[in-house]
């Protein structure tokens, strides 16, 4: 029996192929057929899900073809849909969520990897982990009854050193791109934390020595050394991060404001596609409106598996361990 | 040149303080959430949230007691769905795995734990709602049992890859089959590990709420059998907490305060076992 490695199937080349009966009598086959089935399960799930978003996106693909992505008429009552506004709704809240949470996250897991004692690293490290298992329907609950609270006392401070840029114009309700893009902030840091230290811890520890061998200070070192060394892996829990973003579904609805229009100030109350999937799916009446509500999801679906794509690369090519997350 | 030096001191000073306070304000996030939690839903808890219905609006009292049960048999058929096939799929990987087509398992499973939670809901309306044409817990627990399947898939996997070769050889040795090997020996000595991950897994879908919106619905009153739709408590929260009415603010703080404490008391058991065995799979 050849028994060097457990993950090579059994069977040589070379051997006169058993009969099917013989085969399945021996059980090892009866186990592989029965798991290899599970995994066939998988990737059938994954295929019809596709097809499904496909199959009944029918009506609305055929009746606005590509124009969907590019009009902004969101008119349930005249049966014009266009995603514009929710696209831009999902990739400005994405993109202030990116500008805040990248300094604050990759700030903490320098910190956490490279300056913290290791027990204190783990203990801090276990509690940031917990923030990302918070659901999100509880920041939701706390954007709405505290952040925004909080942000209508700093907004005039905001707006006073910004307001002359078109993004801080306007009215502030409370319920803004901005506070959208402030919540999803803080349910993505986590992930950036967690990856990327993990991904400075295992740089080489001779990269640093021979920095500071030559006279570098502890955060030229950090800075000039090991953060360009661990550049790839950062950025691949940059764009896990911006996925997690882009398919948020419970906190943004309840902070966005649920507004389809096109506005430049982040102050103004937007809509993402995730929130308007969420907001009108039960209320969506006749086939049209419900069509183009699962191309909105079609939409999601594509950019999250882009972005997730290019992500568990880039950090898969760092670290073997990246592609378990 | 002392200048120089000055300056790059000052420099390391100042970066290396900057990202301490990083550190301090991500971690205050969680205790922040934790305390404003504690204090304001603890307040309104009592024994009524576990044991009344929702009360009509203006009345005041009544509880979520069908939302706590709706809660666990959405999760109950979740994991009747996702864990065999998650747990199968993992042991495939790992034991019979090594080709092409096992990367390419490998891979969609990773992107199918990337898909937007609603987009699942979608994917749970259209195969269950839309023929039958009504809301209902099964589709609901449909859609958490999909999204249940990459995690058992990936942990399941990945503890039984901790379990050492020499095991597998001794068993070999001795004359056991592949197939007995791997039940009486790997997967065992893997157990703990798979328990905790599945046990993971469930906290996290536990609080999901968008598959949920458009799949088991909601329901003031209680649901029996599988085909009605049903209260679950994250829906319950999102519910209550954009409505207009002070009292069901307190409700949702109530919900939120149960709902993340049973999340993170699963959270912190699991990863302080894993802690002690090996890597925690999300």
């Amino acid at each position: 029996m050849a028994a060097t490695s457990t993950t090579v199937a059994s069977a040589g080349p070379s051997r006169p192929a058993p009969s099917f009966v013989q085969r399945l009598r021996s059980g090892d086959q009866i186990a592989h057929l029965i798991t290899f089935g599970a995994a066939v399960v998988v990737l059938l799930i994954t295929a019809w899900l596709v097809f499904e978003l496909y199959t009944n996106s029918v009506l609305s693909r055929n009746k606005f073809g590509w124009k969907f992505l590019f009009t902004s008429t969101w008119d349930p009552v005249a049966g014009e849909f266009g995603a514009l506004p929710f696209i831009y709704g999902t990739t400005v809240t994405a993109a202030l969520s990116l500008l805040l949470a990248i300094p604050l996250g990759v700030g903490a897991a320098i910190f956490l990897a490279e300056l913290a004692p290791p027990r204190i690293s783990d203990a801090l490290t276990f509690l940031i982990e917990l923030l990302a298992a918070v659901p999100s329907v509880i920041i939701g609950l706390l954007g709405v009854f505290v952040l925004i609270p909080i942000l209508r006392t700093v907004e005039p401070s905001i707006r006073a050193v910004l307001g002359w840029t078109p993004l801080f114009q306007g009215p502030f309700y409370g319920v803004s791109v901005f506070s959208a893009g402030v919540v999803l902030a803080i349910m993505i840091v986590p992930f950036i934390i967690s990856i990327s230290r993990e991904i400075i811890l295992s740089v080489p520890g001779d990269q640093r020595e021979a920095a500071l061998a030559l006279g570098a200070t502890r955060w030229e070192t950090t800075w000039d050394v090991v953060v360009p060394y661990a550049r790839k892996g950062i950025m691949g829990s940059i764009f896990l991060a911006l996925a997690r973003a882009l398919g948020e579904t419970m906190a943004v609805t309840m902070v966005i404001g649920n507004d389809p229009k096109i506005k430049a100030s982040l102050f103004a109350p937007g809509y993402s596609i995730a929130a308007v999937i969420a907001n009108e799916f039960t209320e969506a009446t006749g086939d049209l409106y419900t069509g183009a509500l699962i191309e909105l999801g079609l939409v999601l679906f594509g950019l999250t598996i882009l972005i997730n794509a290019v992500a568990r690369l880039l950090v898969v090519s760092t670290t073997s361990q990246g592609s378990a997350r | 040149m002392t200048l120089h030096l000055i300056r790059r001191k000052t420099v390391n000073w100042v970066m290396l303080s900057l990202t301490g306070l990083c550190t301090l304000i991500a971690s205050g996030i969680l205790f922040f959430i934790l305390g404003y939690l504690a204090i304001h839903g603890a307040a309104s808890l009592n024994w009524n949230f576990f044991t009344k219905l929702p009360t009509p609006v203006g009345e005041t009292g009544g509880g979520m007691a069908n939302a706590i049960v709706g809660s666990a048999k959405l999760l109950l058929l979740a994991s009747l769905f996702g864990v065999p096939i998650g747990f199968l799929g993992g042991v495939y990987l790992a034991e019979f795995g090594g080709s092409a087509f096992s990367f390419f398992v490998r891979y969609t499973t990773d992107l199918l734990n990337g898909v937007p939670s609603i987009v699942i809901g979608i994917f749970a309306y259209t195969v269950i709602v839309l023929p039958q044409k009504h809301f209902s817990t099964l589709a609901g627990g449909l859609a958490l049992g999909v999204m249940m399947i990459p995690i058992a898939v990936r942990s399941t996997e990945e503890f039984l890859r901790a379990v050492p070769t020499s095991l597998r050889e001794g068993a070999m040795a001795l004359g056991a089959s592949k197939a007995k090997t791997i039940l009486t020996v790997v997967i065992p000595a893997a157990k703990h590990g798979i328990l905790t991950g599945i046990m993971l897994d469930l906290a996290r879908v536990a609080g999901e709420t968008a598959p949920l919106l458009f799949t088991s619905f909601s329901n003031r009153f209680w649901s029996p059998g599988w085909e009605q739709p049903t209260a679950a408590l994250p829906v319950m929260i999102f519910t209550y907490a954009i409505a207009p009415y002070e009292d069901w603010h307190q409700q949702a703080w109530s919900a939120g305060f149960v709902l993340l404490a049973l999340v993170l008391t699963v959270n912190i058991i699991a990863r302080i076992i894993l802690s002690k065995k090996g890597p925690v799979p999300r």
